[in-house]
This record gives structure tokens, sequence and C-alpha cells, in this order.
């Protein structure tokens, strides 16, 4: 199929704005999977989703999308109700359950769709598009569903916002205040489903979860309230669905799921590395700043202390003897370069130190406040 | 005067391990109420039974003389600092307002009266300064005091509060004392889990000793003695003779 021959911008702005709702949606409702440590369960369901799709392929013989869709559904909410099901039951830890569930579910399903691929009417039913996503299938009618679906399950969140958050945060708290806290989980992993099960054809249940966890994570390194983060989140869901779709669909046969997956990824990396008060970066750049902070300082006290040891002020002290006075801790000559810069400490020959008038001075104030 | 709790036959297992055993007990109302044992004992697992957050294999609970799923409004509960995640992304103020979500019902949002009255028990606990800060940003005693402002605004009859003196500094558990004796002056009923046996008796009028059963219940100088402690404890117990200073062993 000549994929490049029929597209137009027409069909790009579908696709772009299918992905983005797709992303926006997830993102929301990942902001909470992520909160309540519960990462692995985007996975299961949407793995858990395939066998769905292709029992609704196989009862119905129909390819439409909200039928498929409706299948995905089913299966990924009764893989979610499992996972809780046996952990509740069994002695098996949460994260046990969902690998249990999600391979269980997901075997099922490809044993299903090689099944499918085999008959000899094949119409070959283009299910396989669903393992990897391929967003250029996207109708506009789908889009318009997908809308509808990603705005109710949003809605939802926002009626239900402070019962979500309280019982996100504090689920005891939230229970003993009489809030009906096991039918708010089962909405939240119902929207959750719904959040997953749209995305399915355009992203694929076997990265779909990106999209879940990745926004969500990278979200949370920008922000401190919970609203920024999930409004945050929804906004790189979105950009991360529509770049990946659009990088995906310029490209001949390259699916969509694992562009979508690069782009969140980008966004996750950049949010943990260059974030502020979050960001590995910027945390160590304070880290450094104090600890040269410190230095200087235990420097400045030990030059004083040697000053006061001698009648003449500008007697210098090599720096091996204010190494050895801090231990033997590096990086204290970089202290007194430092301490040199802020007119502290100075220089005499080639290797010796005095305290300045001004170290002086700051180093009684130190000495001072911390008496 | 009715009593703040009476629980009737409490008996709850995880699997076939009884953690609660046949458990009597009532708490009279107006009082702090000191909950003790060693680990294991089933005392968290008494609050929780106590709140439905677990469901007993059998037994009752009566708030006030009827059952605790008619009284749930009369009752606060303040849960272990470490049961929660303090990096979740909130404020302080936030996590005081939420203790009126219960009042608020399904729907409406906390508005300017939940604010005040949020700031109002955040000044009370002394953390008014802190109240925009991110919860992260707090030392154990200010996450505890967080909690208990979260209590003071949530006005209850009964609190239940689960180790509140757990890791905490002065500061805090001065803040904690007093505001369990405004409570109690209030009227208030507060049971508490507690570990450290050498306050009991400073801060405490009743104690219940728990070990699975109830070792013993009462007014602390009639039952908080050596023979109970070492009945509770099993003999392994460093513990202050009652009135006496802090023993070895």
């Amino acid at each position: 199929m000549d994929l490049l021959g029929w597209w137009s911008d027409y069909t790009l702005r579908t696709v772009a704005l299918g992905t983005a709702t797709i992303g926006a949606t997830a993102g929301v409702l990942g902001s909470f999977a992520v909160l309540r440590r519960q990462s692995l369960l985007g996975d299961t369901i949407s793995h858990a989703a395939l066998p769905g799709i292709a029992l609704a392929f196989l009862l119905t013989g129909t390819k439409a999308l909200p039928v498929l869709i409706a299948g995905a559904a089913v299966a990924g909410w009764l893989g979610a109700r499992a996972a809780g099901g046996l952990t509740s039951v069994t002695r098996l830890k949460s994260d046990a359950a969902l690998g249990v569930v999600l391979s269980v579910f997901f075997g099922f399903g490809l044993m299903l769709l090689t099944f499918i691929q085999r008959r000899p009417d094949a119409t070959q039913a283009g299910l396989d598009t669903f393992l990897f996503g391929q967003a250029a299938a996207l109708l506009q009618r789908d889009v318009v569903a997908m809308a509808a679906v990603g705005a109710a399950a949003v809605s939802l969140v926002a009626l239900f916002w402070k019962e979500i958050k309280v019982q996100t945060f504090d689920p005891g708290f939230a229970a003993s205040i009489g809030l009906p806290v096991a039918r708010l989980d089962l909405l939240v992993t119902t929207l959750l489903v719904a959040a997953i099960v749209i995305g399915l054809e355009s992203v694929g249940v076997v990265l779909m979860s990106a999209l879940v966890v990745a926004p969500a994570a990278a979200a949370r390194q920008w922000t401190d309230h919970l609203s920024g983060m999930v409004v945050l989140a929804a906004a790189f869901g979105a950009v991360s669905g529509a770049s990946g779709a659009l990088i995906s669909a310029s490209a001949r046969h390259l699916p969509t799921g694992p562009v979508v997956v690069l782009c969140a990824s980008l966004i996750v990396v950049v949010s943990l590395l260059a974030a502020p008060a979050r960001g590995v970066v910027i945390r160590r750049a304070r880290d450094r700043r104090a600890r040269r902070r410190f230095g200087t300082r235990a420097v400045l006290s030990d030059l004083y202390a040697l000053a006061r040891q001698h009648d003449d002020p500008e007697h210098a002290h090599a720096a091996a003897v204010l190494e050895a006075m801090s231990g033997g801790r590096s990086g204290v000559r970089g202290d007194l370069e430092e301490l040199e810069r802020r007119g502290m400490a100075r220089r005499a020959g080639d290797d010796g130190w005095f305290i300045t008038d001004a170290g002086r001075a700051r180093a009684e104030r130190e000495l001072e406040e911390t008496s | 005067m009715r009593p703040a709790i009476q629980i009737e036959d409490l008996t709850v297992a995880y699997g076939d391990t009884p953690v609660l055993w046949d458990v009597d007990l009532e708490v009279p109302s107006g009082v702090l109420a000191a909950v003790v044992g060693p680990n294991g004992a089933g005392k968290t697992t008494l609050m929780k039974a106590i709140l439905r957050l677990v469901e007993p294999a059998a037994g009752r609970v009566l708030v006030e003389g009827k059952p605790y799923a008619e009284q749930r409004r009369l009752v606060g509960y303040v849960p272990q600092r470490g049961s929660i995640d303090w990096d979740f992304p909130t404020t302080v103020l936030d996590v005081v307002t939420m203790g009126r979500y219960g009042e608020l019902g399904l729907f409406r949002r906390p508005g300017r009266r939940e604010r005040d009255l949020a700031m109002e028990a955040l000044a009370e606990v002394g953390m008014a300064d802190l109240a925009d800060r991110h919860i992260s940003r707090l030392s154990g005693g200010q996450q505890q005091r967080v909690f208990l402002a979260r209590a003071i605004v949530q006005d209850a009859r009964v609190y239940l509060m689960d180790e509140p003196f757990q890791g905490v500094d002065a500061t805090t558990e001065r803040a904690i004392v007093r505001l369990l004796r405004d409570f109690r002056r209030a009227g208030k009923t507060v049971i508490v889990v507690h570990h450290d046996l050498q306050t009991v008796e400073e801060y405490f009028d009743w104690v219940t000793l728990l070990n699975v059963r109830v070792v013993a219940a009462g007014p602390v100088q009639e039952v908080f003695d050596e023979e109970n402690l070492r009945a509770t404890y099993g003999g392994r117990i460093a513990f202050a003779a009652p009135g006496g200073p802090p023993g070895d062993a």
C-alpha cells in the first residue's frame, strides 16, 4: 500500500489531533497511576487488552475500531481486576500479580492473533498493527470518538478531584472520613483502562504504557502541586503523542509506538536532568556549591586560627599545613583560591597563604554565629 | 455517660494467624487513653479494626453507644506518619484542608472557610509559617504536626492516633501533649498507640495493655503496674516502676 500517496495535511492533522488526545488523557490518568505506585498497572492493562481485541474480531467478524476497542476495554479491565484479585486472594505481591496477568493475557492474545492470521479467509485483519501501533490509520470519526472518551475520563477526574487526591495521598485517612475508597479505586482503574484502550490502535499494546508513565514521571520533576503535575503531564503526553505520530507518519513503515516512546523518553530525560529543584544537574550543582561553601568556611577558620598564633598578620602558611588541618581533604587549594577571589586570603610566595583583614572579620563573624 | 468506644468480642486474623483475639474494651468519654504493647501486639490493627479499615472476623464496635458505621463522622484518625508517601506533590495547607473533606461531602470544593480553619489549626501546632511549604521539605516532627493540624480541623469527638510520638523532636512532643490536653478539656476522647512506657503516667489517664488479647485496661494508676507490664511484654521489658525512677531491666 502506498502510504504517502493518500496522505494530505488533513490526514496529518487528524493523526496529530488523535494522538495528542491519547497522550493528554494518558498523562492525566497516568499521574495518578504513578503517584499510587501503580506504574506497572498501565503495562498490564494494555497487554491484557490484546486478547480482547482478537476475541472481539473473532466474535463479530468486523474490524470496526469501536468494536475492537470495546473488546480491549473489557479484557484490560478484567486484567486489572484479576491482578487486584490475585493480590488479595493469594500471597502474591502486587508486582508479581501484575506480571502474571500481563504474561498470561498477552500470551493468549498473541496466540489468538496468530490463529486469526493463519485463517484461509485471511482478511489478514491487520490486527497486528495493534502490537506496535499505526497512527496513520486513524480516521476522523475514530478521533472524535477517542476525544469523547478522553474528555469524559478527564471530566470525571475533575469532578472527583478532591476525593481521588486524598485517596491517592492517604488511603487510610480517606476511608476513615467515609469516602468510598473501594469504589473510587474502581473508578480510577476504569478511567485508566479507558485512557489506555483509546490509544491501542495508534500506539500499540506493547508500548502504550510508556504514555501512561513517562509524561507523569517527567511532570513530577517540574512541580510540587498535584494540579500542576496533572496539567503538565497532559501537555507532555499530548506533545509526545502528536510528535511521535507525525514523525512515524512521515517515514515509511515506521510503527508509531516506538517513536512515541522515544519522544516521551526525551522529555523524561530532559526533565530528570534539568528540572529546577529536582533535576540531577541542578542538585549536583547545589551540592557542589554547598560543599564548596563549607570547605571555604573551614579553611578560613583554619587560617584565622593560624593567624592568631602569630604576631605577624602576614605570616604565610603552606597549603599543605591547611590540608593537614582539614584532615587531608582534597579541594583545600581550590578553597584557598576561592577565598583569594573573594579577598579573604592572599598568597605569599609559591605556596604560602595568609588571611586578610576582610577574611579575619568574616571568620570572627562566623565564629560568633556558631557559638 | 456513654463510653466513647465500646469493643465487644473483636477478633481479627490475617490468614490463620489471629492478630487480635476476643478483645473487649471500653474507653470512657473524655479520657486520654494509651494503647501499649510489644511489636506485633495488634495495636495498629486495633485502630484499623475500629475504623473498619480491616475487616474483623468477629465482634463489633460502638462509638458513643451506636455502631461505628452510623457514627463515622465523630471519629478522627491520625495514621502513622510513615504510612504515606511524603513526596506526594502537595503543600502543608492542602494536607490540613483534607481534614474538612468529610464534612464537605462529594463535589464541593474547599473554600475560604476551610482555608481559614486550616490556618488556625496550623497556628495551634506552631506551623503557620510553613503553610505553603511542600510536604517533602518537613522534618519528621513537622510532618506529625501537619497530621495533627488535619485532625484539629476535622473537629471529631473521638480521635484514634497511631504512634504520634514516634521519632519526633522535643518541640513536637510538647505540642502533641498540649494538643491532647486541649482535646481533653474540650471533652474529646483520644486513644493513642504509644511506645514510650516512661511517659504513659505523665501523658495519659487511661491505658490498655495489649498483646493480641487485652491484658489489662483501666485508669493508669490502677492497671499500669509491673505485673501487668510483665504479662504484656512477657518479662522481656525494661520499664519504670510506677511512680519511681526509670529502671534498667
